[in-house]
């Protein structure tokens, strides 16, 4: 079985939704997020997505848009992003890894040659935030031929007709956008996430994962009740600057993701 | 519905999005086809833009330059002083056929800002406009002239705060609050439909222009030139031509200090494959896909991406990409303003240098038509303090 697949059941058995975390990849500098990654995998993430910075982070709030800005000032790139992504594998090797950016920077690369790579290092998948349904063949295509997930995201301003063909033929999970908006952290979840993620499940051949504004033990739990999986980004990035507050964070997230309906 | 030119364009975006933009797609298709909205969108080009706007034989320029006689399409006449308005009120209509609630806009040069705050006025919507820092400096007098209309401008000090920038800006907010909100692209840029729906809005200015220069000379022009920004005058002006293969159709890109020193915002001449804002094309960014900031004299052309159908009309060498620096537009600009007594927007001059360059080496029989997109009031400020430093 697949590491994604393998880490859900895992949680599944345990009773809880899969936490998991972006962390902007190079901020404030690459030795620094190395060490924040692995503070938070030591601390209860099951799944990593590893943001890589943009120039022009169109779906990001202040806190993630600015750590990117960092962190390319800092000397962040793909390539020596993915060298720390391998170091991070060989410390961790049942930690879900997942490339989280904007198609630009993949293009660049070579969307053939980043595959294969992101295949040797040992990533599980990518998301492209930019990609949608209407353009991702182009993407799709190299992930298969490397056994890599291609994560999709649907929206609250998605129709239940367009996230059905979203995720037919999905693997490894399915991200959902809680809000209608850019990330960062918010006080609440909208009331309809409930609702809305019930309908996702059921068409949802794999887990689904919620992200977007989910900032503290409360804000999870709420979401764990109802997902497979509860991401968590701005609240992340904004913790590393502070010596121990990532650790105590993750800790109070991972606590957060116990459920008690199932 | 193809959403490509070849390679370029598509729909590269949030998913939040997606649907705003299949509706609008829908709502556009069907604006088009309908009679009534034509009607009132031709009513308002004449009575409220002013068109047509006239195709002047600039006499003195062309005999200055010993060689083809050069015509300007005067779209700095229209009201709000460039071609940005004849986009701004087709896009506005439609937001009130989709009953939209408020409107939002990016702007460089301020003149796609102004046309929007004059539609926002015109059909009483609220309205921001999302503008970089810098350019609201440099074109502080379009800031004012914004805020006259009620609009509300936001100063985005973000990354290289400029046109990219407050797009990147207008995005976001586009993304929190479609589909109440109705985004105004002002060019030929963005996520399909945009690049089809602002061509078809701006090819007003071709199709007159091939009326007006079959009326006055008897015969096609055998080159149009029109600067290129994101590109939305000069696709509206290439369109009147498309399909007549005898007139070379040249578009004009920003070279900033010069294409070599990197200091340009010359896309396609300088540029390599990309995305961003919504579109595939051809952009200014370093090997690992990061965006460069660019520099020009000129706001509205200051700008690391182009409109994809440019990109793709420059692989098929449909149309052909020059690139004039900052010095050689600030002359143009001179020039036009003792010899013809008008003053073009930095924009436009890029356009003029070009004919300045490309009229000698024509024969006095050849006809050139310039498409002046816009007026040089704001630029006041900006030409005294380049020539300061420069001169
Ligand atoms: C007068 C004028 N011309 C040209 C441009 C460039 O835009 P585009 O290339 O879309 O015509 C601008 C943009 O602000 C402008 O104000």
């Amino acid at each position: 079985m697949n590491r994604i697949s393998s880490i859900f059941q895992n949680c599944r058995r345990e009773k809880r939704a899969a936490l998991i975390i972006f962390a902007e990849a190079g901020y404030p500098n690459l030795a620094q997020s190395e060490q924040d990654i692995d503070t938070a995998i030591e601390n209860g993430a099951d799944i990593i997505e590893l943001g890589i910075p943009f120039s022009d982070p169109m779906a990001d709030g202040p806190v993630i848009s600015s750590a990117g800005q960092t962190a390319i000032e800092n000397g962040a790139n793909l390539q020596n992003i993915l060298e720390m992504a391998a170091r991070i594998r060989q410390r961790h090797p049942d930690t879900g890894l997942v490339l989280f950016s904007y198609f630009n920077v993949m293009y660049n690369y070579g969307l053939e040659a980043l595959c294969a790579e992101l295949q040797r290092i040992g990533v599980d998948g990518i998301l492209a935030v930019d990609l949608p349904l209407e353009e991702r063949d182009e993407l799709l295509a190299p992930c298969r031929a490397h056994n890599l997930h291609l994560i999709p995201l649907v929206s609250p301003a998605t129709s239940p007709e367009r996230a059905r063909a979203i995720v037919q033929d999905v693997t490894g999970f399915v991200y959902y956008v809680s809000v209608r908006g850019i990330t960062g952290a918010r006080a609440a979840m909208p009331p309809e996430l409930a609702q809305n993620l019930a309908m996702l499940r059921e068409i949802s051949p794999v887990p689904v994962v919620v992200g977007f504004g989910i900032a503290s033990g409360e804000s999870a739990h709420a979401v764990a009740e109802c997902a497979d999986g509860v991401v968590v980004g701005s609240a992340f990035v904004s913790a590393c600057t502070a010596p121990g507050q990532a650790a105590t964070l993750v800790r109070t997230l991972r606590a957060g993701c116990a459920k008690e309906n199932s | 519905m193809n959403t490509h030119y070849g390679i370029y364009g598509g729909q590269y975006i949030a998913e939040t999005l997606m649907p705003t933009l299949k509706e609008l797609e829908r709502q556009y298709f069907l604006a088009k086809e309908d009679p009534a909205f034509q009607a009132e969108l031709d009513d308002l080009l004449k009575h409220y833009v002013g068109r047509e706007s006239p195709l002047y034989h600039a006499k003195r320029l062309s005999e200055f330059c010993g060689g083809a006689q050069i015509y300007l399409k005067r779209e700095d006449l229209n009201h709000t002083g460039a071609h940005k308005v004849n986009n701004t009120l087709g896009q506005v209509l439609l937001a009130r056929r989709m009953g939209c609630k408020r409107l939002i806009a990016e702007t460089g040069a301020g003149m796609h800002g102004v046309a929007t705050a004059t539609m926002a006025a015109l059909f009483g919507m609220p309205c921001e406009v999302f503008m970089g820092a810098v350019d609201v400096e440099r074109q502080a007098p379009n800031v004012e002239r914004m805020e006259c209309l009620g609009t509300t401008v936001r100063s985005i000090t973000e990354g290289s705060a400029t046109l990219k920038d407050a797009m990147n800006a207008a995005i976001r907010e586009w993304t929190a609050t479609a589909p109440e909100t109705f985004y105004v692209i002002g060019t030929v840029a963005g996520p399909y439909p945009y690049p089809m729906m602002v061509k078809d809005f701006q090819a007003v200015i071709g199709h007159e222009a091939r009326r007006q220069c079959l009326e006055q000379t008897g015969k096609l022009p055998e080159e149009v030139i029109a600067c290129v920004g994101g590109g939305s005058n000069a696709m509206g002006i290439f369109a009147g031509f498309e399909n007549d293969p005898s007139v070379r159709l040249t578009g004009v890109e920003a070279g900033g200090e010069g294409v070599s020193t990197g200091n340009h915002a010359a896309s396609i001449n300088g540029g390599q494959v990309g995305i961003l804002h919504g579109a595939k094309t051809y952009l200014l960014q370093r090997s690992d896909g990061q965006v460069t900031p660019t520099y020009s004299v000129s706001a509205g052309l200051d700008y690391p991406g182009v409109g994809p159908e440019h990109a793709y009309w420059a692989d098929l060498g449909k149309a052909h990409y020059e690139v004039i620096n900052d010095d050689e537009a600030i002359d143009a600009f001179d020039t036009l303003c003792r010899l013809e007594g008008i003053i073009p927007a930095l924009e436009s001059s890029h356009a003029v240098a070009q004919a300045l360059k490309s009229a000698p080496r024509r024969a006095k029989s050849d006809v050139i038509i310039v498409n002046l997109s816009g007026r040089g009031d704001k630029d006041m400020e900006n030409i005294r303090e380049w020539k300061k430093q420069h001169r």
